[in-house]
Parts: C-alpha cells; sequence; structure tokens
C-alpha cells in the first residue's frame, strides 16, 4: 500500500458517480481497510433509498441471465442499475473463481450499468459481510436499482434476506428433490419464486407442486404470499425468453405491497439491525483480541478449553465481564 | 535422473508393467476384431487396406486471399498430394463478412482462407480439376453456406455434381462441446445441417457431407476415451437425426466420415482407432438396422496433434510429428494430415509444410510399416487396450443417454465440463512434472532460435473489403432482397433450404448476408459459461 | 475485518475477437485460483472496450489476454488505448498464447508489461505477478 489514499477526495468521486472511485473503494471494504469506516460515515447519509433485489438459488438455475433481463426492463425504465454479483471462494486456496459476469454480456458497455464480481471470502450463507457496504458504496455512486446475485438457497444461513427488499429464489423443474428438501425455508426466504426453464420436461408437475406447497402454508391476513412465476431467460431469440414481463409486474407488486403495507419501514428495521449485529460483532471481536493481545490470555483460555479446565462460554462470560461491562 | 513410468495412460488408464495371455482371454477372433475389411472392422475398414492404396496424403493448402490459396493448392498438388483440405479465416468461420466490424483485423487469419461471395469461391477452386481432386473443406457453421458455393462453382463450370468428391466437415456438435464456432443454438443448427446432408445424398452421392470431429474435442483438452466417446455419440446423433429428416440409414450413413486426432500416448492412439471401429460397425448394425456393409465402416481422416507442440526448441515437433503420424498409420487411418513444425509459434511456412508432407511419403515408402496389414493385431496390449477404451465409451454413452441425448448434455453443459476438467488435469499433471514433455518442464534449453515466419500481408484486408463493397454496390439488390426472403421462408418451414442457398450465392449474397438473415428466425446462441 | 487480511489479487482474463479456443485461458484460471487469486473470467468473444469496462468495475490489478491466431498484433494496441484512456495506469496487462519470439518485443513495446509463450508453466506465472502487482 503506497500513499495514504485521500478519503474526501474518494468520496466526492463517489458522489459525482465515478465508477472507477467506486471500485476502489469496494476493494477498500473487500480488504477490510481501517479507511473504509470513514467513508461509510461519510457516505451512509447519502443512502437507503435504492431498491435492492435479491437472487438466490443453487448454481445453474439460471440467476444471472434472469437478472441480465431484469437490468435490461429496469433500463427501458431509465433507471441506473448496480449488480454485485457474489461467488464461493475456494476453502483451500482462498482464490475464487468469479464467472458470471459472462452472462451480463449485454450490459457490457452501458455506462448506467455497474456490475462487481466477488468472492464470497469464507463467509456463509453466499453472503460476504462486505456486501452491506458495497452495496451503499454502489448506491452512492449514482444507482437507482441494486441487484444482488447469490448462491445459497439450501444453505443453512441465507443472508440475502436480511438485504434485499424483494427477494428472488431461483428454481428449476429439475429440482425437485431439493425443493422438497427446502419446503419449509422456502417461504421465508422468497417474495417470489422464478420457476426458470420453464421449458424443459417436469415444469407443470413442479409448478403445481409449488403452488400447492404455498396453498397450504397459512399466511395471516394481510400479508405478501409468494408468487411463482414461470420464465425462461436463455433462448437464442427474443421470441424464446418468457415470463420476464410477468416477473417485473410481480416485482413491483411486491413493491407496491411493502409502501402499502408500510413494511417498507419494518424491513428497513430489520436490514439495518441486522447490520449493526454484524458490525457489533465484527468490532467487539476486534476490541476484545486487540485488548488480550500481549497478555498472553489469548493462548491461555484457548489451551483451558482444549485441555478441558474451561469452556468456551465461561471464558466469554468472563472476558465480557472484563472488558465490556467494567466501560458501563 | 531417473523417471518412474508413468503408471496411468492419457485417458486415465492403469497400464500394467507387462500384458500377457491371460489379458485378452475373452477376445474371440471373429467377434471382435474379424479379418481386415470384415465385420466388425478392428483391423480397419478395407479388406487390403496401405496394400492396395496408401492412405490419401491430405495436407492443408490455404492462405489469407482466394487467390492465393488457390496457388498453394495447385502446387500441393503439384507435390503429390491427391487430396487438399481447405480451411477459412476466422471472420469466415463466424459467419462475418469481411466488411463486417467484428472481423476487422482478422480477415485472412490462422492461415484461413477469407470467403464472402461466389468469385471468392471461383478464385479459389480455378484450375482444380474436381472430378479428381477430393477437397475437403473445413467447414462448420458456415457449411450450408460452402455448400452451395461449391455446388454454384460446379455447375458454373459444367462438372456434373454427381463425380464430385471430398469431404465438409459440418460438424455442429462439436462446435457447442468444443470449438465454439456457432451461430445459432444446437436443434435449428442441426436441422441445417441435415439440409445439406439431404442434399448431399440426392446430388452430391460421392461427397462426404459430414466429417464427425474429435480432434477439436481432443484440442480442447479431452482425453483420448473422451474423444473416442463423445465423437462416437455424436456420430450416432446424426445417424438418428438424419432418420428423422426422413432419409434411410444406409441412404447417408456410408457417407459418414469420421476425424480423429493423434495423441501423444502412441499406443493408447491405436486402441482408440481400433474400438472406434468396432463400435460404430456393431451400433450401426445392432441398434440403427442398417444392413449395407459401408454404413458400419468407420472411416477416418487424421491430424497429427497440433496442440502437442511446443513453442519450446521447435525443431523437436518434427520427431513428435513423425511419431504421431507412425501411430496414426498402424492404427489405420484413410487420410492424414502431418502438422508442420513451427505451428506452435505462428502460421506454418512453406518450408514446414513441405516437410510435414515429406514425412508422410518416408513412412509410406521407406519404413516398411505397410507391408502387411494390421501388424498389432493380437498384441496383448494393444487388444487389452482396445477392450478397455470400449468399455470406457460405453459406460460415456450411459451417462450422456441419462442427460436425455447429445444436444441436452450439450445445453446443460455436460461436454463442456468434462473437457475442461481435463484440460485442467492435464496442466496440473504438466506442472508438477507427472507428465514429461521435452523442452517444456524437463530438459530445458534456455533461448529459442529463430525461426521463419509467415505473415498475412496487412494490405490483404483492405483490398478484400473494397472488393467487397463494391461487389455488394454493383448487384441486382432487388434480387438479393427477393433471395433472402426466400430463404427465411424456407427455414421457417420443413423444407430444404439448399436450393434457395445456391440461388441466393449466385446472386452474389455473401456469406455474412445469408447468416444474418438465418440468425433472424433461428436467434443466436449464447454458451451456458461453464467452469 | 480483525486480522490483518493479506490483500487478494485480482485477475481478469479473457479472449479477444473471433477466435473461440478457450482452453488455455480456462486452464490458466483454474490455476491461478488455485494459487489463492480472485479471478474474473470474461471468455470469448470480447472487445477491447468491454475488456476495459470490466476492469475498471472490477478493480482489477492485472488483466490477462490469451491470443491463439496471430491477433496479438491487432487487438494489443487497442486494449492499450483503451487503459490509457482510462489511466489504468496501475494494472498489470499481460498476454500468453501462440506468437513468434520476435513478437514478444514487439508486444511489449506496444504496452504489455510480460508476455507468456505457450507452453509457460503456471508457477511463473504466478510468480510474475505476485512480484508485479502495482498495488
Amino acid at each position: 500500500m503506497s500513499n495514504r489514499p485521500d478519503i474526501n477526495e474518494m468520496v466526492q468521486r463517489l458522489f459525482s458517480g465515478d465508477r472507477r472511485a467506486a471500485a476502489r473503494l469496494i476493494t477498500w471494504v473487500e480488504d477490510g481497510m481501517e479507511e473504509t469506516h470513514e467513508v461509510m460515515r461519510q457516505i451512509y447519509p447519502r443512502t437507503g433509498k435504492a431498491i435492492i433485489l435479491g437472487i438466490t438459488g443453487s448454481g445453474g438455475a439460471g440467476k444471472s441471465t434472469l437478472a441480465d433481463h431484469l437490468i435490461r426492463k429496469l433500463r427501458e425504465q431509465d433507471k441506473t442499475v448496480g449488480v454485485g454479483l457474489v461467488d464461493p471462494s475456494s476453502p483451500f486456496s482462498g482464490g475464487a473463481f468469479l464467472g458470471d459476469r459472462i452472462r451480463l454480456q449485454s450490459h457490457s458497455q452501458d455506462a448506467g450499468v455497474y456490475i462487481r464480481s466477488m468472492a464470497s471470502r469464507g463467509y456463509l450463507g453466499g453472503l460476504s459481510r462486505a456486501t452491506y457496504d458495497v452495496i451503499r458504496i454502489i448506491e452512492a455512486m449514482g444507482a437507482d436499482v441494486i441487484i444482488v446475485e447469490t448462491l445459497g438457497a439450501g444453505q443453512d444461513e441465507i443472508d440475502v434476506i436480511h438485504i434485499a427488499h424483494t427477494c428472488l429464489l431461483v428454481v428449476t423443474p429439475g429440482m425437485g428433490d431439493d425443493i422438497q428438501a427446502m419446503k419449509a425455508g422456502i417461504m421465508e426466504i422468497a417474495d417470489i419464486i422464478v420457476l426458470n426453464k420453464a421449458d424443459l420436461e417436469g415444469t407443470n408437475a413442479c409448478l403445481r407442486h409449488l403452488q400447492s406447497t404455498l396453498a397450504a402454508a397459512s399466511f395471516k391476513e394481510g400479508k405478501w404470499v409468494p408468487r411463482v412465476i414461470p420464465t425462461v431467460s436463455v433462448g437464442g431469440k427474443p421470441q424464446d425468453i418468457q415470463g420476464i414481463d410477468e416477473l417485473t409486474s410481480a416485482i413491483e407488486e411486491h413493491q407496491d405491497h411493502l409502501q402499502k403495507t408500510n413494511s417498507v419501514d419494518q424491513i428497513k428495521f430489520e436490514r439495518v439491525e441486522h447490520e449493526l449485529g454484524l458490525i457489533f460483532k465484527d468490532q467487539l471481536q476486534k476490541l476484545i483480541f486487540k485488548g488480550l493481545k500481549g497478555t498472553g490470555k489469548k493462548k491461555k483460555y484457548i489451551n483451558n478449553i482444549i485441555q478441558g479446565k474451561n469452556d468456551p462460554y465461561s471464558v466469554v462470560e468472563e472476558v465480557l465481564k472484563t472488558y465490556v461491562r467494567t466501560k458501563e | 535422473m531417473a523417471k518412474e513410468t508413468p503408471t496411468k495412460n492419457l485417458s486415465g488408464f492403469n497400464i500394467k508393467p507387462c500384458y500377457g495371455p491371460e489379458d485378452i482371454s475373452q477376445l474371440d477372433y471373429r467377434n471382435d476384431l474379424g479379418q481386415p475389411g470384415k465385420y466388425p472392422f478392428t483391423r480397419g475398414v478395407h479388406k487390403t487396406m496401405y496394400l492396395g492404396r496408401p492412405w490419401t496424403i491430405r495436407q492443408l493448402g490455404s492462405l489469407d486471399s482466394p487467390s492465393t490459396a488457390n496457388e498453394r493448392i495447385l502446387q500441393l498438388i503439384q507435390m503429390g498430394a491427391t487430396g487438399v483440405s481447405i480451411c477459412f479465416d476466422l471472420p469466415t468461420i463466424m459467419g462475418r463478412d469481411s466488411d463486417d466490424p467484428l472481423a476487422r483485423g482478422e480477415v485472412g487469419s490462422c492461415g484461413g482462407v477469407a470467403i464472402d461471395s461466389l468469385s471468392d469461391m471461383r478464385s479459389l477452386l480455378k484450375d482444380i480439376p474436381l472430378e479428381e481432386i477430393s477437397i475437403n473443406f473445413v467447414s462448420n457453421s458456415q457449411s450450408s453456406v460452402i455448400l452451395a458455393m461449391f455446388a454454384a462453382v460446379a455447375q458454373e463450370r459444367g462438372t456434373p455434381l454427381q463425380v464430385l468428391t471430398g469431404t465438409m466437415q459440418n460438424d455442429i456438435l462439436k462446435e457447442y462441446q468444443a470449438q465454439k464456432s456457432y451461430y445459432f443454438p444446437p436443434r435449428p443448427s442441426m436441422r441445417v445441417s441435415m439440409d445439406t446432408v439431404r442434399f448431399c445424398t440426392e446430388h452430391l452421392p460421392l461427397f462426404n457431407p459430414i466429417s464427425i470431429s474429435g480432434y477439436h474435442i481432443a484440442s480442447a483438452g479431452a482425453t483420448p476415451v473422451q474423444e473416442l466417446a463423445f465423437t462416437l455419440a455424436n456420430g450416432f446423433t446424426y445417424v438418428e437425426e438424419g432418420v428423422k429428416a426422413g432419409l434411410s440409414v444406409d441412404n447417408f450413413a456410408p457417407r459418414l466420415s469420421f476425424f480423429f486426432k493423434v495423441n501423444n500416448d502412441f499406443f493408447e492412439n491405436i486402441a482408440k482407432y481400433r474400438a472406434a471401429r468396432r463400435i460404430w460397425a456393431r451400433t450401426l448394425r445392432h441398434k440403427y438396422g442398417a444392413k449395407d456393409p459401408r454404413s458400419w465402416r468407420f472411416r477416418v481422416h487424421t491430424q497429427t496433434s497440433g496442440s502437442s507442440l511446443t513453442a519450446q526448441q521447435p525443431e523437436k515437433n518434427i520427431m513428435r510429428v513423425t511419431l504421431q503420424a507412425l501411430s496414426a498409420v498402424l492404427a489405420g487411418t484413410q487420410s492424414l494430415h502431418t502438422n508442420s513444425f513451427d505451428e506452435g509459434i505462428s502460421i506454418p511456412t512453406p518450408r514446414s509444410e513441405k516437410l510435414a508432407l515429406r514425412t508422410q511419403q518416408i513412412i509410406a515408402h521407406e519404413s516398411g510399416v505397410i507391408n502387411t496389414i494390421d501388424p498389432l493385431a493380437g498384441s496383448y496390449y494393444v487388444e487389452a487396450l482396445t477392450d478397455r477404451m470400449e468399455a470406457e465409451c460405453n459406460r460415456y454413452f450411459e451417462e450422456i443417454e441419462g442427460l436425455g441425448g447429445v444436444i441436452p448434455a450439450i445445453e446443460t453443459g455436460f461436454f463442456q465440463r468434462a473437457i475442461a476438467d481435463s484440460a485442467y488435469r492435464y496442466q496440473r499433471e504438466i506442472e508438477e512434472k507427472k507428465r514429461i514433455i521435452v523442452g517444456l518442464n524437463e530438459f530445458v534449453e534456455e533461448g529459442n532460435a529463430p525461426i521463419d515466419v509467415r505473415r498475412p500481408d496487412p494490405a490483404f484486408e483492405e483490398e478484400k473489403v473494397a472488393s467487397l463493397v463494391s461487389l455488394k454496390r454493383d448487384r441486382d439488390q432487388g434480387l438479393v432482397k427477393t433471395c433472402l426472403n426466400e430463404i427465411t421462408e424456407v427455414i421457417k418451414g420443413p423444407d430444404n433450404v439448399m436450393s434457395a442457398l445456391i440461388k441466393a450465392v449466385k446472386a452474389q449474397i455473401t456469406l455474412g448476408e445469408i447468416i444474418g438473415a438465418m440468425k433472424e428466425v433461428f436467434g443466436e446462441y449464447r454458451e451456458e459459461s461453464i467452469y | 475485518m480483525v486480522e490483518m487480511k493479506k490483500k487478494k489479487i485480482k485477475v481478469l482474463v479473457t479472449k479477444v475477437g473471433l477466435d473461440g479456443h478457450d482452453r488455455g485461458v480456462k486452464v490458466v484460471a483454474s490455476l491461478l485460483k488455485e494459487a489463492g487469486m480472485e479471478v474474473i473470467y470474461l471468455g470469448m468473444f470480447q472487445t477491447p472496450g468491454g475488456i476495459v469496462k470490466a476492469a475498471i468495475d472490477e478493480d482489477v490489478d492485472v488483466i490477462g489476454v490469451s491470443y491463439l491466431s496471430g491477433e496479438h498484433l491487432v487487438f494489443t494496441p487497442k486494449i492499450v488505448t483503451e487503459m490509457k484512456k482510462n489511466h489504468l495506469d496501475d494494472v498489470l496487462l499481460v498476454a500468453g498464447g501462440t506468437f513468434p519470439v520476435e513478437d514478444i518485443p514487439t508486444l511489449e513495446e506496444m504496452g504489455i508489461h510480460k508476455v507468456f509463450r505457450a507452453g509457460s508453466l503456471t508457477d511463473t506465472i504466478v510468480q510474475y505477478i505476485r512480484q508485479n502487482v502495482k498495488r
């Protein structure tokens, strides 16, 4: 790292829509640079208005090609779009192969679209902790809508619901078993279930299955009932592509629903609560480990736990008493 | 440094230190091998093989402009080539005219010839006796238009179509799997391909309308057994599609031919060919009910391995090519292209091309390996390896069938992923020195001796574009419109598009314009990225 | 965000023009990933403008272009021009593939920082990138 970057200048460039500044700031966030705290403080007041769409689903379901069509629709409405494509990092090498950008080729020269690939860098749930900050940076650059695409359904943690206002779960007819397995969680994840590749065999059976699952679930009066939208996102000719208009309308309906029921505030509340939790977790851990540094206590705690002289819960309680509560 | 013999061959089979009678105890001479020229053709597709006639020495003969390519072809014929291959520049391969913005800078690339219009085809074929020389067009997605131009030139010259010999590569399946020069989605591409097969079956009975190619599959990184299995699976798909298009198997299967690559592993390569002949014969006969023995014969053109050539110490490639060529001959190939030693560096020069051709003549006339047919038959090792190839191949067939067939497997990325995985594994073996490539990861020499390099003439592109622009300006524009309309109408229905294409090329409509019109109906293909 | 994270090296790998031979670029991409880098894979049929825009959006440290069919002398100046226009002076431009030895100085004069000919071992590429990234 050469000379210290000028934070104010970078933030000003970002506000003026400079994508290189945005790109660099996102790198700072990804690399966990100290400067990002100041950056986020400066840009936070300018954010929070963009619509955030989450797209999740297993690999090969067609998330990126769907995103490609949604971007096209949004651009037709003259909205600027930011896209975050999150893929897993290799647990062995720490490297990552980020190949989703290829599928968004048609927007590769459009100045109104900013696309960023991100490696999850070891976080569960398909989204890196950095994603919150990345979204705000993209918004501060001027994006009206931000699409976050992540591998994720079926895993234990599904972060994307904590971030997105409208969450799309993409499934395909071939995934019958997977759908069965995640039946329980499916309602919580998705505002819209996209049955992509709906030109494949088994589409009707899968559609019926999804609808009956939804019908069997009970939704509170006035609560959003997830829609199932069949789509075909890949095809040589425009007429092969199906269901995109329906999908766009469903997203709009969901946004309207959020407005009407004042749920946006609720979602924002939950989102910030979650975000706050994560930042607390990060910062507290940092604070505590910093406090323990050089005291030799950390090593002792760990060894005690290994030798069965103590357990992690008691250790944490003890440490919290010393380093946190005393500061009250 | 002592190096252990690799215990695995390129396909990943364990190789025993020594083979004996126990390894071929199941082998039944009549059922599994058969006499040369007899079912199941394991020992070769012809009764006399090279005793009657050596393989066809078929070298590539092409260079940027149609007229220089023509000179080169005439030279090769003079030097003793009995057939020629013509390859095309990238814009032509991608169905784009020389004046297409995306073609700029690549006209005449890859040592290929730029064909935009019928007048280009005329200059390309000038003075070549079409009734004597068999011409192999290394053409895939653009094949219907190239075939239309070829037929149109013959008609203009008064050469009856029935006497034309040669081959159109026209293998679109492997484009999606490996070579990646495609225009439309797989299904409409298959339909156009089948139109050319129907046209050839009716009008060019001596011409091979499809050369089912493992070469590119192998070059993209497939192992020898994958090359074998995927190529044969593609072949079976063409058979099924032909039948679906209304042809009877024995109508067109005798004219299907194949194209393999020689791998570095000498015996593994030979086993691949022998297994291919046996599987093709058995399947055509029993699964597809072919009655004509000519339908059972797996006829194959071979090219030595361009991707095995190294840029490091390039002269050593002469030895690689020689060994590979020998392996292809012992495997019983019908025709052979030997690569030039400088291909790891650039487009071959006339000197290196001549050396490559002479290599074949030395094998044919000096080595004595052609004095008896299939000299390796009965070798414990070769026969055991041939059996293993067949068994592994059947396993792949089951897997592909499980995915719904070749086209659905393409759509889900099965081949692309399998090939990329093998390419990756191979590179890892090189990096870890589990496999030695002389001069590359062992016996490395610093520095490189400079060698001659052939470069395309930069003025050529400008000239080509200028002449194309005037051609497009000076033709009957009304006729252009009618012909293009006719093409788009025909391809919406079931009728064969070939006669509309021949009419169109005669009206000076270009390759790029025809493909463009077809794209409007069929759409453009974008591959699911696979990694 | 506690421990000093080692900065990740980000590499954009791509092909340019009409050539579809993607074996080399795919293998290199996988091996760079194994070496711990974050690889943005752009695939085939790219234009110089599209490559540079992607490099900006992704804030990469390295652009790696794979050549096969003699197109290196055509596209290299176009990519370099796009990079200069966008002030990507802290991005390393490397090329790999099939070309004559005597073209290497030409390519370097055009603005490629390092040329790897076909057959180069990944380790050489990885070492070069690690030692030469500009930030």
